[in-house]
């Protein structure tokens, strides 16, 4: 029950912080906002390991396995192209 | 496991996602940012493969290797333009990794889940298979691989009824009678969560891509954070929990700037009809209220008198890929010592903040470039306004026209400068189809036609004349 009322807050609290948080980003950088956190939703190749963390059968073995590509792909695919698009953006002002 | 140790270690990891994104605020530090969130992201792994005993480590990286090579060769290959399509390909790709979690998670362990997260579980198997499906649509629609405009089918939200209640079903089903046909069950709310997303995507259509692709986001987000539940992992709740905030922020603000709510959106979209017997042709271009002998003459010589300059991008910008064309215009202007500024709309082009990026990539830089709060109070004392492939960001009907679509909706106040310049590839409405008063006005000079050689044809008299 502790367990369930800590997922709950941190549920929550993570949805709350963030809001106050993004709600903060200019419109400059809303599409590599966009790429980052789409990035970050590639959290769940946490959940495609832990899969594997019990006895697998073969299914579970192929499915969890393209599960780890998917969420590999866009991690890997969404920070790098994040990167690309941020390197982009310049100003006369703030570059010495 | 619920060691307060441990606790404090993931709540580490949360900040650290938290102060990457914080670094979002500007765009000097975002790169860093973006560097911190993937550092987090990468302490959650590691601490998933010290905290749990993974087995078959040769598949497993098999497949981690795989991923990565793929996203890799993918994101360094692709290009400005296509942005906003791969974005939305990877929503789908993140709600594939959600589906198959929860699918594996629900048929095998049946007895070792509670109901609180069997139904979470259930939630993520039904949110990332139509996160899937319905971002393929809008990646397709965005790659104008699909056609952009909306498609509404007979019944529409008959249909969609019909899916929601399905998975409802199939999900008590699942809820109550884990143990025999789970596979079956949850195949089945994959397969129509997925088909629920194609109906509910199809019939968003172009203008409205901000708004979907946002939402995707959000979406993706929360089916992750749906699994952690059912993992019962705390770092994959929060991290997404943290991407359906981000998302759900944008697609707030994409509404907000259209002066439409979310369900309108997703409702579908009827343009404003047009006038009764209005065939094709009734759009050939056609002249504005003072015909120039020469519009582009009118044009080079509104830029010439002008002492400041507001351009205005759209869409139109971004299909005729002009934005080199108008960044080359922009600083020729700026040499002949004229004030240059952008002003783009928060719903300019088919995702949040999509105009930005093709400007930088043209090398603009971003102190050029004003949100319409800061610059829609310039307009009136600006001599020139450049419009760029934009038509229903700058139409005044949405302030002097009551009950059209896009009535009410904030616009920029190009039409009070003393001359706007449209370079729009035909006098077609846009989007909303609300015919634009402005083409009509004696201020306007129209220069109909590709939009990057209408722009390269003013830097070559603006720039040979001088």
């Amino acid at each position: 029950m502790l367990d369930l009322a800590i997922m709950l807050a941190v549920l929550v609290c993570s949805f709350i912080i963030g809001y106050l948080l993004i709600s903060r980003v200019p419109p400059l950088l809303h599409t590599p906002l966009m790429s980052m956190t789409n990035a970050v939703s590639a959290v769940t190749v946490i959940g495609a390991l832990l899969l594997f963390a019990v006895e697998t059968t073969g299914l579970e073995k192929a499915l969890g396995v393209f599960a780890l590509i998917t969420a590999t792909f866009n991690l890997v695919g969404g920070f790098t192209i994040t990167d690309r698009m941020l390197r982009l953006f310049r100003s006369d002002e703030h570059h010495q | 496991m619920t060691t307060t140790l441990a606790l404090l270690v993931d709540l580490a990891a949360i900040v650290l996602l938290i102060a990457g994104i914080s670094m979002f605020r500007a765009p000097q530090r975002a790169r860093l940012g973006n560097l911190v969130a993937a550092l987090a992201l990468t302490v959650a792994v590691v601490l998933v493969l010290r905290r749990h005993n993974v087995t078959g480590l040769p598949l497993v990286l098999t497949g981690v290797a795989a991923g990565t090579i793929l996203g890799w060769i993918v994101a360094v290959r692709v290009t400005m333009i296509q942005i906003p399509a791969m974005i939305a390909f990877q929503h789908g790709a993140g709600g594939v990794a959600a589906f198959l979690i929860a699918f594996v998670e629900l048929t095998r362990s049946a007895g070792a889940l509670t109901p609180v997260t069997r139904f979470s579980g259930i939630l993520g198997l039904a949110i990332g298979a139509a996160t899937f499906s319905a971002s393929m649509v809008a990646s397709g629609k965005l790659a104008a691989k699909l056609r952009s405009a909306p498609v509404s089918l007979r019944f529409h939200n008959g249909w969609l009824w019909l899916c929601a209640a399905f998975i409802v079903g199939a999900g008590i089903a699942l809820l109550l009678e884990p143990a025999s046909g789970a596979p079956a069950y949850a195949a089945g709310i994959i397969i129509v969560a997925a088909a629920a997303g194609i109906l509910f995507s199809i019939r968003v259509g172009g203008a409205d891509m901000p708004v979907l692709i946002s939402f995707l986001n959000a979406t993706a987000g929360l089916a992750a954070a749906f699994c952690g539940v059912t993992l019962e992992n705390r770092l994959l709740i929060a991290f997404g929990a943290v991407v359906a905030a981000s998302g759900s922020v944008l697609t707030l603000v994409m509404c907000r700037a259209m002066n439409r709510d979310l369900l309108k959106v997703f409702a579908g979209f009827t343009p404003a009809a047009a006038p009764a017997g209005a065939a094709p042709e009734h759009h050939e271009p056609k002249s504005p209220g003072v015909p120039p002998e020469d519009p582009f003459l009118a044009a080079v010589d509104a830029l010439k008198e002008a002492e400041s300059v507001i351009i205005v991008p759209g869409y139109g910008m971004a299909l005729a890929k002009a934005q080199f064309k108008v960044v080359e215009l922009a600083g020729l202007l700026e040499r002949q010592g004229k004030q240059v500024r952008f002003a783009i709309h928060p719903v300019a082009g088919r995702m949040p903040g999509h105009m930005h990026v093709l400007l930088a990539e043209a090398d603009l830089d971003y102190e050029q470039i004003f949100d319409m709060a800061d610059i829609n109070g310039d307009f009136a004392s600006t001599d020139a306004v450049l419009v760029v492939g934009a038509c229903d960001v700058v139409n005044p009907a949405a302030m002097t026209v009551e009950g059209c679509p896009i009535s009410g909706m904030p616009i920029l106040l190009a039409h009070e400068a003393k001359r706007v310049i449209v370079c729009n590839l035909d006098s077609r409405p846009g989007y909303s189809g609300v015919e634009n008063p402005l083409y009509e006005s004696e201020k306007a000079v129209l220069l109909w036609g590709d939009a990057s050689d209408s722009v390269s044809q003013l830097v070559t008299r603006v720039g040979g004349e001088a």
